[in-house]
């Protein structure tokens, strides 16, 4: 792979492939936990950021869900002014160095991108993130900044939806208050994402940009038990509150077992390991019981990063058992691609019927059946049927169930008034992103159901703007 | 953070705290729990509201020191901050019926038994609290729960006070009209044996009864699903529809296994705990 260092060129080079990213050797990376891309350099940085064809309608932008001036940012890159393409990027996205990491861009903006007609797109995303990671390199900017607008806004969970809408009402002047549940922020940016892709420090990196935008941040308390939404007006004298409370009810498929020791479901083995650092015991004091073999069920991001973090924290063999077939597959193409090169086998078409376990109670196996590919469902996916008097055994040790979550009911359970659909998603207004109450917005996963941080952020940020408009009128 | 106010030890390896958490006591109802961590790198263990005192603001939490979690919180004195405490968790307790409550509290789940038994008591039923413990200097809060129920029974392995024998065997001879009445409901909370023999001293004389399950849980919120159980052939998740439960649906022997999934992890733990505490005692 050739290299130019410094010189700027004028002209893009219309070069086919995508100047690769760095990455840690799969062999030695699936033992830890340190992050798999590495990251471009300055260098990389500017040789991707040359290949963008600079076209007069810029379509990669009607790709990204928070509508970043991708070519502007590209092109500061290009000319080398990296704090122009920093202040570019943020003005857009609270949270760069977070989406530079974990978006799906093959599918949003990547996909857009013109180069990709002929060839492979402009990395947008690694772009995205080496700007992110030049600005956490640089001393801290100014000092906090003050509101300037005397109403205050309650943010309900501090995952990507609640951060950058929260990022964003503070810029806009409002005193802002994050309510987390745990005990630190991130929502499952840190409980779900595992270090190796997202690593905390960066997390923690990026919720410190928000505080210095002013936002204030309170662990531990849960709105809907601790303190009531309607406390939150009535007792609190918040004039608006923002519901970012994800989805976080993980789903199991009911089939017999699934109560054995050593089955998980998704959010509790990543919850154990990215939240507690199971993979630490017993330095840390939560454990993480895993065997030589472990089974995730589901093919989505979810299941890569679980499947992924089994083998790091001592796991043999890590299996993804899914029902349908690699095309179907949920998983980004990254995730996919790096779970295969770091030993993951994958049992497309086999769905599991029941959780074999010892007479103490302990998993042994898995019991499958094979499936073919039918006519198209509901979700336009072909339509999984099994195949009768197909069963077998995958011998294993556990099993983590990776098929889904659906928004946590517990602040619907204890507000009157605020309507939900029948999967328990928040309903609200398509434009306002106003609920049935008053003065209570909402978005990310608590009204889509379970989908990607980058949409969250994108809820987050329009949210934010009709608040604004909602509080000023 | 939550500032240690004050600090009893009940038994050697049991002690009270009362805690500044005015948003908790200011929600909090009876039967409902907290999960604290008081440590960096520390667990999440869910700990049951013992009482909760709106006015001052101040929950009272009862801790038996068993693992290396309860061990360190058994270590913090008046002054300190318990690092991380967020509740209250679980629905509250609902009886329904009014009449004869029977509450009974085995080792420090006696402690539970305060706020939820005065509720009763103030609500206007009639209410027996019968607690057990090996020995007499295993009782806790005698002098408290004498106050807020009509009748306090003690019952002792040894018989140095009350009762010889087991809680159930008490509560059997209540049953039998040997007693303060035969109950109408029952509210069981302690270890998981004990609350088992009370759901089959109950069971058949079908007295409805509830039971606090104690899985094991990490945020408390219905996210990591660790605490399902199963109840009357349906899996709950105890931290969101629970910590009650109906006694005579719960399968406890799916509860006991579960409950011992990390038994080797948890001694390991507490070993290197215990030679990290004596290396200190040597510097």
């Amino acid at each position: 792979m050739p290299f130019t260092g410094g010189g700027t060129r004028l002209m893009p080079l219309k070069r086919v492939d995508k100047t690769p990213m760095p990455e840690r050797d799969a062999v030695l990376r699936s033992h830890d936990f340190v992050e798999v891309n590495e990251g471009y350099n300055i260098a990389r940085a500017r040789f991707e950021a040359e290949r963008c064809l600079r076209c007069q309608d810029p379509v990669c932008i009607d790709g990204c869900p928070v509508q970043i001036p991708i070519p502007d940012f590209v092109h500061s890159i290009a000319a080398g002014d990296m704090a122009g393409a920093a202040k570019i990027l943020r003005s857009a996205n609270p949270l760069p160095a977070i989406c530079g990491r974990v978006c799906p861009q093959e599918s949003q903006c990547e996909e857009q991108c013109s180069l990709g007609t002929r060839f492979i797109p402009v990395a947008i995303g690694y772009l995205e993130r080496f700007v992110a990671d030049w600005e956490m390199s640089q001393p801290a900017g100014e000092e906090p900044a003050q509101p300037t607008r005397p109403e205050k806004v309650a943010v309900i969970g501090s995952g990507p939806a609640g951060l950058v809408c929260a990022g964003e009402l503070a810029r806009l002047g409002h005193p802002v208050t994050i309510y987390e549940g745990l005990h630190a922020p991130g929502g499952v940016l840190r409980y779900g994402i595992p270090e190796f892709r997202l690593p905390k420090e960066v997390l923690d990196w990026e919720i410190d940009q928000l505080k210095r935008l002013g936002v204030e941040i309170v662990c531990n308390v849960i709105i809907g038990k601790t303190v009531s939404l309607d406390d939150l007006f009535d007792e609190m004298g918040y004039a608006a509150v923002f519901v970012g409370t994800g989805a976080g009810l993980p789903q199991f498929m009911g089939i017999p077992g699934e109560n054995l020791n050593g089955v998980y479901s998704a959010n509790e083995f990543l919850t154990r390991v990215n939240l507690m650092h199971a993979n630490d015991f017993p330095n840390a004091d939560t454990p993480v019981m895993v065997g030589k073999s472990v089974a995730v069920i589901g093919a989505g991001n979810t299941a890569m990063d679980t499947v992924r973090t089994a083998l790091r924290v001592g796991a043999e063999r890590g299996l993804i058992v899914y029902r349908r077939s690699d095309k179907e597959m949920t998983a980004r193409v990254e995730e996919h691609h790096h779970a295969i090169e770091e030993g993951v086998e994958f049992h497309w078409l086999t769905n599991p019927v029941e959780v074999l376990g010892d007479e103490d109670g302990w998993v042994t196996g898995l019991k499958c059946i094979s499936m073919e590919l039918g006519e198209p469902d509901e979700s336009g996916r072909a339509r999984p049927v099994p195949i009768e008097g197909s069963e077998f055994v995958i011998p294993v040790d556990n099993v983590v169930l990776s098929i889904g979550n659906r928004p946590n009911p517990l602040l619907l359970q204890t507000t009157m008034g605020l309507k939900s659909n029948k999967w328990g998603c928040l309903v609200v207004e398509d434009e306002s992103a106003q609920t049935s109450l008053r003065h209570v917005f909402a978005g990310g996963d608590a009204v889509t159901g379970a989908a990607t941080v980058i949409l969250a952020a994108g809820a987050g940020k329009s949210a934010a703007a009709a608040i604004h408009e909602d509080l000023c009128e | 953070m939550a500032k240690i106010l004050e600090k009893r030890s009940l038994t050697p390896v049991t002690k009270l705290f009362r805690v500044e958490a005015p948003l908790v006591a200011a929600a909090a109802r009876p039967g409902q729990f907290v999960i604290v961590r008081v440590r960096e790198g520390g667990e999440r263990i869910p700990l049951t509201i013992a009482d909760y005192d709106r006015d001052n603001g101040t929950l009272t939490i009862v801790v038996q020191e068993v693992g290396t979690t309860t061990r360190h919180m058994g270590a913090l004195e008046v002054g300190d901050d318990i690092l991380d405490l967020v509740g209250p968790l679980g629905m509250a307790l609902e009886i329904p019926a009014e009449g004869h409550v029977v509450g009974i509290g085995g080792g420090f789940g006696a402690a539970a038994l305060l706020c939820l038994m005065r509720e009763l008591s103030a609500r206007g039923d009639r209410t027996t609290i019968i607690i057990g413990a090996r020995e007499e200097g295993l009782l806790i809060l005698i002098d408290e729960l004498a106050e807020i129920c009509d009748n306090l029974e003690l019952c002792t392995d040894d018989g140095s006070a009350g009762f010889k024998g087991f809680v159930t065997e008490r509560l059997a001879q209540l049953i039998d009209g040997d007693g303060p009445g035969i109950p109408d409901s029952v509210v069981a909370i302690g270890p998981m044996p004990m609350m088992r023999a009370v759901t089959e001293t109950t069971r058949d004389a079908g007295i409805p009864t509830l039971v606090s399950l104690d899985p094991l849980m990490i945020d408390g919120t219905g996210m990591c699903g660790g605490c399902r159980v199963t109840v009357n052939n349906e899996v709950k998740f105890a931290c969101v529809d629970g910590p009650f439960f109906d006694a005579h649906q719960v399968d406890f022997e799916e509860a006991v296994r579960r409950n011992k999934m990390y038994v080797r992890q948890e001694q390991e733990s507490k070993e290197r705990a215990e030679c990290r505490s004596l290396a200190v005692g040597q510097d």
